[in-house]
């Protein structure tokens, strides 16, 4: 049994969580944890360009570990979920954190951590072309995933990707992808 | 042809295909987790326009959220138009956005940089 989780994500939060998930993330659920953080939003009357950029970073983030996340090792405590994750959406500052957790192979670590380096050495301007160029040349995979969500979320946020693996096993690693959403790079992103 | 119409949900936009107006319009969410699944048969049905197609197609896109997977899905949408276009048919594309919302201007602007078809850029207000 490797390192608790749970208890990695409670140091890294502090108590302004909007919402907290951890199991299985299907369809019903995404659509569940999406309206939650959309009707929170505007309860608080969150201005609607950071609440757009929320919601899509949202809807990026639960269908990246829809179509991604790995099957959970063996031993792990919840073993019924066929895609579980972890997700975390916090207020903070000047924004939101919406952090996710998932379990991936260790196979498939040294590739998903080399995406994200690709997009964090990136500039906005080859971000953007970056995206641009996936679009139109890079087929939907079999997982129904385009290939196009970390490379969305960075654009969109105009932050780097803050990440950690931890490994878990000798076959898993955690991943925790860590996002930030606010208003302070909108003008430096435009 | 028959038209499409279908309903939107919170997942999914409204779609309204007319060939005998020669209208299409696609309005609201489109962030569904398998977006292949909604989208061919708008893509077949556009393959079918395509061979007789009225002299002027206006394609109306009026979304307040889509995602990633749906982007490419859209733009097999705007390739079957593109077709049209290139076949000497008048193809214009309305792409709306809300005032305060760049993302989906610059999305907007995306297409019109991979696609050869008029994109028309309209602000709407909140």
């Amino acid at each position: 049994m490797g390192f608790d989780i749970e208890n990695y994500l409670k140091d890294q939060t502090n108590s302004d969580v909007i919402l907290f998930y951890k199991g299985n993330v299907d369809s019903d659920v995404i659509n569940h944890v999406l309206d939650t953080v959309e009707d929170k939003l505007v309860e608080i009357n969150e201005q609607s360009r950071l609440r757009k950029k929320v919601y899509n970073v949202l809807v990026e983030s639960l269908q990246n570990l829809y179509h991604h996340v790995d099957k959970v090792p063996e031993g792990f405590e919840d073993q019924t979920s066929e895609k579980f994750g972890m997700l975390v959406v916090q207020k903070v500052n000047n924004g939101y954190k919406i952090i996710t957790g998932n379990f991936v192979r260790a196979d498939n670590v040294e590739k998903l951590e080399e995406k994200i380096r690709r997009i964090n050495r990136s500039s906005h301007e080859e971000i953007k072309e970056l995206y641009k160029f996936i679009l139109n040349h890079q087929r939907i995979s079999a997982k129904g995933g385009g290939g196009l969500g970390l490379v969305d979320i960075a654009r969109k946020t105009g932050n780097k990707l803050e990440y950690t693996f931890k490994e878990y096993d000798d076959k898993y690693s955690f991943f925790y992808l860590d996002i930030l959403v606010n208003e302070e790079n909108q003008s430096a992103t435009n | 042809m028959e038209p499409i119409i279908i309903e939107g949900t919170p997942k999914t936009p409204t779609v309204k295909f007319d060939a005998a107006q020669g209208v299409f319009e696609i309005k609201g969410r489109s962030i569904p987790e398998n977006s292949v699944e909604f989208y061919k048969p708008l893509v077949d049905w556009l393959d079918n326009y395509k061979e007789s197609p009225l002299s002027k197609t206006v394609v109306n896109i009026r979304l307040e959220y889509f995602n990633t997977s749906s982007s490419k899905c859209i733009l097999d949408v705007f390739k079957k138009l593109e077709a049209i276009h290139k076949a000497k048919n008048e193809v214009e594309v309305n792409w709306y956005y809300e005032e305060d919302d760049e993302d989906m201007l610059e999305a907007g602007e995306d297409y019109e940089s991979i696609i050869r078809v008029p994109f028309k850029m309209i602000e709407i207000a909140e």
